[in-house]
């Protein structure tokens, strides 16, 4: 079983592509709740995921270290955590040290040491908290072997490996935990086995993204963010989209509107019939952006402090059931996980290709107007062709 | 080659390279074979009352072939006699003998017919199964919308307006990644040009003027025409400026990397005259190299004063062949500020060159743009200029692999002028090609009527577009920009680990 913990992609892919279940509820009041509900959910959907991945994301579960960044580290050698710890130590100023509790659990096998760190970085070279701890991850999970930083937010953090995600949960212990955004994730790897680190979420600093789907534009996207300083260390396609976000909406300040015109680009014939304005904005997206559409089927949950986003390609070959009931935005693979933990949703919707699902705290969640007239459609099944 | 006995007095060493029969009881002595041939190497001969042939003139073009009505014709490559040897070839030892007989530099056209390694050979290309849905084009959207241009690293949006804050430089759309290479108003006929240009336009792309100027006949398809400012600087003046879409500075070509160009005065007909905006019957010649260019620094003068010239509404191309050291220069050019770059490899093809050049300098286009797109990626400059490659592309499927190498677009010259009918016969140099493609001759010209030619040359690319789009939804891409610079759906066979590396490509099976 070494092998599923290996960090070395032994079959040279550059990339593992999966077919996944994903699942994310948001209280846009802000309000916590425990990790119940999207467990079962998830475990609903247990048969789009093979064991060989799941993971979570969790929002406002440290509220005693608010203003930390959160380091969750695996580590697959004793060596590579003396190693990352002296790194951290002369980076950081560690407030709290300690390792991530765990428990027995049915099909986790062999699991690497996982600590967390609730930490400040000491020295900015110039540049934000966030650029730092950017480049401080960077450097451990391309230069310190057997390593690997897989969460680093404030306020948050990702829970994630090897096995069905209800077996990830009580491994983690995530009962234990009190969040007001959650996003689930169960993988189906295909073309790697599965290991730790590449299982979803993908994060760098609050930014999560699960996916479902494969990124057949993954090279370019790859070789683009290259260029700003990014570079893929998880074989795994989905993290190009997690780098992605952060270039776009934290770097080059866009909207997730905007974000989403990028990585779903609207098709030249709709942006041929726009009005004058729009269609020169559209236009320039794609000349600046193009190198960071996402193309090929997918649908991905993007997370970040008091947002969760959902967006499927724009040609949407994978699916994705928006529900609604209250204050609580729902977004799932299948509808049925959505009735299933909420039986008295007020409504569900199935998202246009490339039109994106926002949720923000303190902004009351519903679908959006275009989406009216598929409410009744959405409510007896949502066909998708993942 | 015509072969012909140089100093009037000495017989050639030179053997006939190609035989023409004629099967008399299918022959109608009709003259048509005679008429089409400008090679004279077809006669009626009068005593026998049967079509007779100069073997010695034939280069093999095949028109008389096509337009016999009987198809009474055939050509057939003289068997080789030499005792076999794999060092003194027969093309050697023809090149030796000739020389001996002439003392001049050997001339030749088209591009090199040596047995370089054709990379894209090399190369197959990715399909989805099971994990990724391939995409039908027939049902799907598929997108192979290009924009030629400067690109920001970032575009800056106000989040309240949605007003664009940055300003970008001149966009080009073209609907298709392929465009006409250069090719000249004196290389080729006005008739071709005119063909060039209207396909370009029914194709919703480009085409590039080569170094001739532009005739005013033309000017009214400005908007889907390079001009072209080479070291002759032939028809440029401020109309030609800004009747183009883009302006590119030639550097160089990849048929003749390093030397000038030489259009015969016997060429320089009255129009070619005033287009290029010199004496009738004067050779054309273009030098090595831009005379005031002599540095990158001169280069970057260059550029900024085209863009001053055109009011900085038109990108401006800079054009370099392949040789050794391109990736360098390639940043040297981004940097001092061209929009795009435009390269052009070893296989480039000409309408005349000294063959010891076009056979023997520069290198493969694959390598060349290999090594260009990841070096301006290191340098992290890669989105400041578009990539454009050239040189013997003859497949969809090169230009499929040309783009997921790291090209924005493609250049096409030879396939464009084999859709008007020229066989490869390498005569071109001579102005006296029988399909009247590369002729100033009154006659021969009139033997391309632009309307047809261009039909035909905007279905080739019609076709290949066609061929793309299946090729990316085979993927699971519906736009062509995903495909662009990403190697991962090449895979290379037969290769080296090395020239894999160079490639940026992993083997067949990795």
């Amino acid at each position: 079983m070494k092998g599923l913990l290996n960090p070395d992609n032994r079959y040279g892919d550059d990339k593992s592509s999966a077919a996944c279940s994903l699942f994310g509820m948001l209280d846009t009041t802000g309000r916590r709740f425990s990790s119940e509900a999207v467990i079962r959910a998830i475990t609903n959907m247990h048969d789009r995921s093979n064991g060989l991945g799941g993971g979570f994301a969790a929002y406002g579960i440290y509220p005693q270290y608010p203003e930390h960044y959160a380091l969750h580290v695996m580590y697959m050698s004793q060596a590579a955590k003396a190693n990352v710890e002296t790194y951290l130590r002369a980076e950081f100023d560690i407030e709290h040290a300690e390792p991530i509790p765990t428990s027995p659990a049915n099909g986790i096998v062999n699991p690497p040491d996982v600590w967390r760190y609730f930490a400040l970085p000491k020295q900015l070279d110039g540049l934000s908290g966030d650029d730092t701890v950017v480049q401080r991850v960077m450097h451990v999970n391309t230069s310190i072997a057997d390593a690997f930083i897989f969460s680093s937010g404030r306020n948050m953090g990702v829970f994630k490996g090897v096995g069905f995600p209800e077996a990830i949960a009580r491994y983690f212990r995530l009962e234990e935990y009190q969040g007001y955004l959650w996003t689930v994730h169960g993988r189906f790897p295909t073309n790697t086995p599965g290991w730790w680190g590449g299982a979803h979420p993908f994060n760098v600093l609050d930014w999560t993204v699960v996916h479902n789907g494969e990124l057949s534009s993954y090279g370019i996207n790859r070789r683009h963010l290259e260029m700003f300083g990014y570079f893929c260390t998880l074989q795994t396609d989905t993290e190009v989209a997690a780098y992605a976000v952060d270039l776009l909406v934290r770097r080059h300040g866009h909207s997730i509107e905007t974000l989403a015109k990028i990585l779903a680009a609207p098709l030249w014939s709709e942006i041929d019939r726009m009005p004058p304005r729009e269609r020169a904005l559209h236009q320039t997206l794609r000349q600046v952006y193009g190198s960071l559409l996402l193309n090929g089927p997918f649908t991905i949950i993007i997370a970040h402090t008091g947002q969760m986003i959902g967006l499927t390609d724009r040609i949407r070959l994978r699916p994705l059931v928006a529900g609604v009931r209250g204050d609580v935005l729902y977004l799932s693979s299948e509808e049925s996980a959505i009735h299933l933990v909420c039986p008295d949703v007020e409504r569900t919707w199935t998202p246009m290709g490339g039109e994106p699902v926002v949720g923000t705290v303190g902004v009351a969640p519903g679908p959006p107007k275009s989406a009216a007239t598929t409410q009744a459609a959405g409510r007896k099944s949502a066909r998708g062709r993942g | 080659m015509i072969v012909t006995s140089h100093n009037g007095h000495t017989k050639s060493y030179l053997k006939p390279r190609f035989r023409v029969d004629i099967v008399d009881e299918r022959c109608i002595r009709c003259g048509c074979c005679v008429e089409q041939c400008s090679f004279d190497s077809m006669y009626f001969d009068t005593q026998y009352q049967r079509i007779g042939s100069t073997d010695e003139n034939c280069v093999a073009c095949h028109r008389c072939v096509v337009f016999c009505p009987t198809q009474a014709i055939t050509i057939h490559q003289m068997s080789i006699e030499y005792k076999h040897n794999d060092h003194w070839r027969p093309d050697v030892i023809e090149d030796i003998t000739r020389q001996s007989e002439t003392g001049g530099v050997l001339i030749t056209g088209m591009g090199s017919d040596k047995p370089w390694t054709c990379y894209w050979d090399k190369l197959c290309l990715n399909a989805s199964q099971v994990t990724n849905p391939s995409i039908d084009p027939l049902r799907e959207p598929m997108e192979l919308r290009t924009f030629l241009g400067r690109k920001p690293d970032r575009l800056e949006i106000d989040p309240r307006t949605m007003e664009m804050k940055t300003t970008m430089g001149p966009q080009v759309r073209i609907e298709t990644p392929i465009m006409f290479s250069a090719m000249s108003y004196g290389a080729v006929s006005l008739n071709v040009h005119e063909a060039l240009a209207r396909a370009a336009s029914l194709a919703g792309t480009l085409y590039n003027t080569g170094e001739g100027g532009l005739h005013p006949k033309l000017f009214k398809y400005g908007p889907h025409t390079i001009v072209q400012v080479a070291s002759g600087r032939f028809g440029v003046h401020p109309a030609y400026l800004d009747v183009g879409r883009i302006v590119e500075i030639k550097i160089g070509q990849g048929a003749k990397p390093g030397i000038g160009g030489h259009l015969p005065g016997e060429k320089v007909s009255a129009t070619v005259a005033t287009t290029r905006m010199i004496p009738q019957g004067t050779d054309a010649l273009s030098p090595a190299p831009q005379h005031d260019i002599y540095s990158i620094e001169d280069l970057s003068q260059l550029i900024h004063a085209l863009k001053e010239a055109t009011n900085y509404t038109k990108p401006i191309s800079v054009k370099i062949a392949a040789v050794h050291n391109s990736a360098a220069i390639a940043s040297g050019i981004a940097r001092a500020g061209a929009d795009m770059i435009a390269i052009d490899g070893i296989r480039g093809s000409t309408g005349a060159a000294p063959k010891s050049i076009r056979d023997n300098v520069g290198i493969p286009i694959e390598m060349a743009l290999a090594s260009v797109d990841a070096r301006l990626r290191a340098e992290g400059i890669r989105n400041q200029v578009s990539l454009v490659v050239a040189g013997g592309f003859r497949t969809s499927a090169d230009v499929v692999k040309a783009i997921a190498l790291g090209a924005d677009a493609v250049y096409i010259g030879t396939a464009a002028l084999i859709s008007i009918g020229c066989t490869v016969c390498q005569a071109c140099y001579t102005g006296r090609c029988a399909w009247g493609i590369t002729t100033t001759d009154d006659k021969l010209t009139k033997r391309q009527n632009p309307e047809i030619a261009a039909e035909r040359m905007a279905n080739l690319l019609h076709s290949w577009s066609h061929e793309i789009k299946e090729m990316l939804g085979a993927m699971g891409i519906n736009s062509i920009e995903s495909l662009r610079g990403n190697r991962l759906h090449l895979r290379g066979v037969g290769l080296t680990r090395a020239e894999a590396d160079i490639l940026g490509v992993r083997l067949a099976g990795e």
